[in-house]
C-alpha cells in the first residue's frame, strides 16, 4: 500500500498551483491512497435519520463494530415522523413507529447525539445541521440521504451516501472514494423580480439535464450566487442531486461566517487561518464550466416526471418522453399557466426555512386559497423555524388563507405509505422531486418556488407569482 | 463477505427508460422493515403490479414476462437509480435476483451502492444497451467485456470497484487494515483543527 502524506495546513500557502475550493478540502482530508487507487478521505461528521439510519446502526452493531467517534455522529427523526399536532412515536405509515423506536434504541446504544421526535432542535436533517452549526465551512459531512448536498451551501464538502457507506464512515472515520471531477456553474448578473434560487436550480436542470452534473462536484459561483442569502444558497445546492452531481459547494464568505458563528456546535469566532483559505484560487481550473446569465431566468415550474422536465412558467410544454406526458396528463404544445390544481404543499429541505415561509406568507396575507384546492399544507423545515414563524404570526397568515400548519418534518415531500394528497390530485409543491408517485400513488406533482405555490393556491390554477399584487 | 462477481451468463431484461428513480425501484411504502430484507416483493411495485395492494402482476412489465424469469441482467437508460439515496433499491434488486445492470449512465449514489452489495453496474453506449434486449449476454468482470451474439463489447470500471466485486470484499474490513495511518492522521488533525472535535456543545 502506498501511503501519501496528508498535506499539512501550514504547507498550504506554499502550494504553487492554484486550487479549487473542493480540491483544498479534499487535500486536507486526504489520509492515504490505497493500492486499488481509491482515496481514504477523512469524514468529520455523519448525520443519520430514522428512515435509513436504523439499518446502518443496527447492521454495524450486528457486525460487532463500534462507532469510532460517537461525538461526531448525529441523528434526527424527520422522514416518517408524524407532523400533525400532539405527535408521539405513532405514524400514519403502517409500521412506521418501528423505524422511530429502533433508531432511538440504536442511537442510544451507539452513544451518538439524537434529536428526538419532540426535541426543540428536531427538524429536517439539512435544515437543522446548519441551524445548529453541525455543518461548518471546510468540513466533510456525509448522510445516508441524497439531499445532503444542501449543506454544501455553507462551504462544506457534504454529500449523500448509502447505508453501507454510512456504516463504513462510522466504523472507520473515513470513506474510500474515487476523486470526483469538478464543475463550476457561474450565475452572472442578477435575478429578476419574483425569481428565486429554486428557479435557478430548475433552470439549470431544464437546460443541462438531470444527468448534467454526473461525476462532478459543482461549485456555484458568480454575482447572482454571492448575492443570495444563506437560506437561498441552501435551496440552490439542494437540487444538485437532481443534477446527478456528487454534491454542490459554495465558497463561504462573511455572510456564511456570521450566520454560523456562535451556533451550538460551531466555533464562537472564525479566526483560524483555515477559514480564510476556503475559496477557489484565481486561475484554478475546473473540468467543466457552465455560465448562466441569471437575468434570463424566469419563475420555473416542472411539467413532467423528472426535475429536468421544467420550463419557464409562461412557456409551452415541450415534447418529452411519452411516459411523462401520460403520467402528468398534459400534452406538448399546451400551456401550464391556468392548469387547474387540487393541492398545494410548502415544505421540504428545499424550501421550508423561515425566509421561504415569509415570502409565501407575504403573498397569502389577506387572501384565501381557491375553493377547488382540496388539501394545502405548510410544514416548517425545523422546530426552530416553526417557533420563529409563529413568533412573527406567519402561522396565522397561513391558517387564515386556508393552509394547514404542521409540525416540522419531511411530511408529504414524499409518500411514506401513510398520508397522501386526495386521489388523483395535481399538486403544486415547493419540494425537489416530481417523480411518478413521489407524493403518493398517481399524484401529479409540479415543483416550483414557495411564491409560485402560494400564487397558484390562491388562483386554483398554476399562476405566475409576479402577477399577484 | 459478499458473493464475488466473476462471470455471469443470463438473459438481459430491457427496462429502457431514462431517469428510473429509486422511489420507483422500491417505493417508500414497500420499505416495511428496518433491515435489509423482505424487499423483493416491492421491487418496481408501481410498474410491476396493476393493483399494488392485491399484487396483481402487469403482464406487460418486462420483469413479469415469462422469458424474464431467469434474467439476472437488467438494462436501463440514462441516469438509472436517480433520486433518493436509499440502499434498499439495491437490496431489493439483489434479493429479487438481479446481479448486473447495464445502462447508459447511473446516478452516483446508486452506483456506489451497487458496488457495495455485489451488483455490477456497467455503463455502455445507449445504442449498444438497446441492442441487448432479451439477448443472452456473457459478462466477464475480469476481462471487462459483455459478449452478445458473438460480438464483444468492452466496458470500463475503476480498479478498486473491480477488485471489490471480483473478490467479494467487505469494504470496512479492508479499510480497517489502514487503521494505523488513519489514527496518525486523526491525531495530527486534532491539533490542526480542534474545532472539528468539540463533540458536545461548547
Ligand atoms: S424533505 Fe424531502 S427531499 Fe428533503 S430530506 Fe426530507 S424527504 Fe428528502
Amino acid at each position: 500500500m502506498q501511503v501519501r502524506e496528508a498535506p499539512h495546513l501550514a504547507t498550504w500557502p506554499m502550494i504553487i498551483s492554484p486550487k479549487t475550493l473542493f480540491e483544498k478540502i479534499w487535500d486536507t482530508h486526504h489520509v492515504s491512497q490505497t493500492a486499488g487507487g481509491a482515496h481514504l478521505i477523512a469524514i468529520d461528521r455523519v448525520f443519520l435519520h430514522e428512515r435509513t439510519g436504523a439499518a446502518a446502526l443496527k447492521s454495524l452493531a450486528a457486525s460487532g463494530r463500534p462507532v469510532c467517534d460517537p461525538t461526531r455522529v448525529f441523528a434526527v427523526m424527520d422522514h416518517i415522523v408524524d407532523t400533525r399536532p400532539g405527535r408521539g412515536d405513532g405514524t400514519l405509515m403502517e409500521g412506521g413507529s418501528a423505524f422511530i423506536t429502533e433508531t432511538r434504541a440504536a442511537a442510544n446504544a451507539a452513544g451518538i447525539t439524537l434529536f428526538d421526535v419532540n426535541d426543540r432542535d428536531q427538524g429536517i436533517t439539512h435544515v437543522i445541521s446548519p441551524e445548529l452549526g453541525i455543518v461548518l465551512p471546510g468540513v466533510t459531512l456525509v448522510a445516508p440521504d441524497s439531499h445532503t448536498c444542501t449543506q454544501g451551501a455553507l462551504g462544506a464538502f457534504a454529500w449523500g451516501i448509502g447505508s453501507s457507506e454510512a456504516e463504513h464512515a462510522m466504523a472507520t472515520g473515513v470513506l474510500r472514494l474515487d476523486r470526483p471531477k469538478t464543475m463550476r456553474v457561474t450565475f452572472t448578473g442578477t435575478l429578476g423580480f419574483g425569481v428565486t434560487p429554486k428557479d435557478m436550480a430548475l433552470h439549470l436542470l431544464a437546460t443541462h439535464g438531470a444527468g448534467g452534473g454526473a461525476g462532478h462536484v459543482v461549485e456555484f459561483a458568480g454575482s447572482a450566487v454571492s448575492g443570495l442569502d444563506i437560506e437561498g444558497r441552501m435551496t440552490l445546492c439542494n437540487m444538485a442531486t437532481e443534477f446527478s452531481a456528487m454534491t454542490a459547494i459554495i465558497a463561504p464568505d462573511e455572510q456564511t461566517f456570521s450566520y454560523l458563528a456562535g451556533r451550538r456546535y460551531a466555533p464562537a469566532k472564525f479566526d483560524d487561518p483555515y477559514w480564510a483559505l476556503l475559496k477557489t484560487d484565481e486561475g484554478a481550473t475546473f473540468d467543466r464550466e457552465i455560465v448562466i446569465d441569471a437575468s434570463t431566468i424566469a419563475p420555473m415550474v416542472s411539467w413532467g416526471t423528472s426535475p429536468e422536465h421544467s420550463m419557464a412558467i409562461s412557456a409551452t410544454i415541450p415534447q418529452g418522453p411519452d411516459s411523462a406526458h401520460a403520467y402528468i396528463g398534459l400534452h406538448p404544445g399546451t400551456s401550464l399557466l391556468g392548469t387547474s390544481i387540487d393541492a398545494a404543499f410548502i415544505g421540504s429541505c428545499t424550501n421550508a426555512r423561515l425566509s421561504d415561509l415569509r415570502r409565501a406568507a407575504d403573498l397569502l396575507r389577506g387572501r384565501h386559497i381557491a375553493p377547488s384546492i382540496r388539501k394545502a399544507l405548510v410544514v416548517p423545515g425545523s422546530s426552530a423555524v416553526k417557533r420563529a414563524a409563529e413568533a412573527e404570526g406567519l402561522d396565522k397568515v397561513f391558517i387564515a388563507a386556508g393552509f394547514e400548519w404542521r409540525a416540522s418534518g419531511c411530511s408529504l415531500c414524499f409518500f411514506a405509505g401513510g398520508e397522501s394528497f386526495p386521489e388523483g390530485s395535481r399538486t403544486i409543491s415547493s419540494t425537489n422531486r416530481n417523480f411518478e408517485g413521489r407524493q403518493g400513488p398517481g399524484i401529479r406533482t409540479h415543483i416550483a418556488s414557495p411564491e409560485t405555490v402560494a400564487a397558484s393556491a390562491i388562483a386554483g390554477v398554476i399562476a405566475d407569482p409576479r402577477e399577484v399584487v | 463477505m459478499m458473493t464475488p462477481f466473476t462471470t455471469l451468463c443470463s438473459t438481459a431484461v430491457p427496462l429502457l427508460r431514462d431517469n428510473v428513480d429509486t422511489d420507483t425501484i422500491i417505493p417508500s411504502r414497500e420499505m416495511k422493515s428496518t433491515g435489509r430484507n423482505g424487499l423483493a416483493d416491492g421491487l418496481f411495485a408501481p410498474w410491476r403490479y396493476t393493483d399494488v395492494a392485491a399484487r396483481v402482476p402487469d403482464p406487460d412489465f418486462p420483469l413479469n414476462q415469462p422469458k424474464a424469469q431467469t434474467g439476472q441482467i437488467l438494462l436501463g437508460g440514462a441516469n438509472f437509480g436517480c433520486g433518493s439515496s436509499r440502499e434498499h433499491a439495491v437490496w431489493a434488486l439483489a434479493e429479487y435476483g438481479i446481479r448486473c445492470i447495464i445502462a447508459e449512465s447511473f446516478a452516483p449514489i446508486f452506483r456506489a451502492n451497487c458496488i457495495r452489495n455485489g451488483l455490477l453496474p456497467i455503463t455502455l453506449d445507449r445504442s449498444v444497451v438497446n441492442s441487448f434486449g432479451w439477448q443472452t449476454l456473457d459478462v466477464s468482470l475480469f476481462a471487462q467485456t459483455v459478449t452478445a451474439a458473438g460480438i464483444v463489447h468492452e466496458f470500463a470500471i475503476e480498479d478498486e470497484p473491480q477488485l471489490m466485486l471480483l473478490e467479494g470484499l467487505d469494504a470496512i474490513a479492508l479499510t480497517l487494515k489502514s487503521l494505523p495511518e488513519i489514527s496518525v492522521w486523526t491525531t495530527n488533525d486534532r491539533a490542526r483543527r480542534p474545532w472539528v472535535y468539540t463533540g458536545s456543545p461548547a
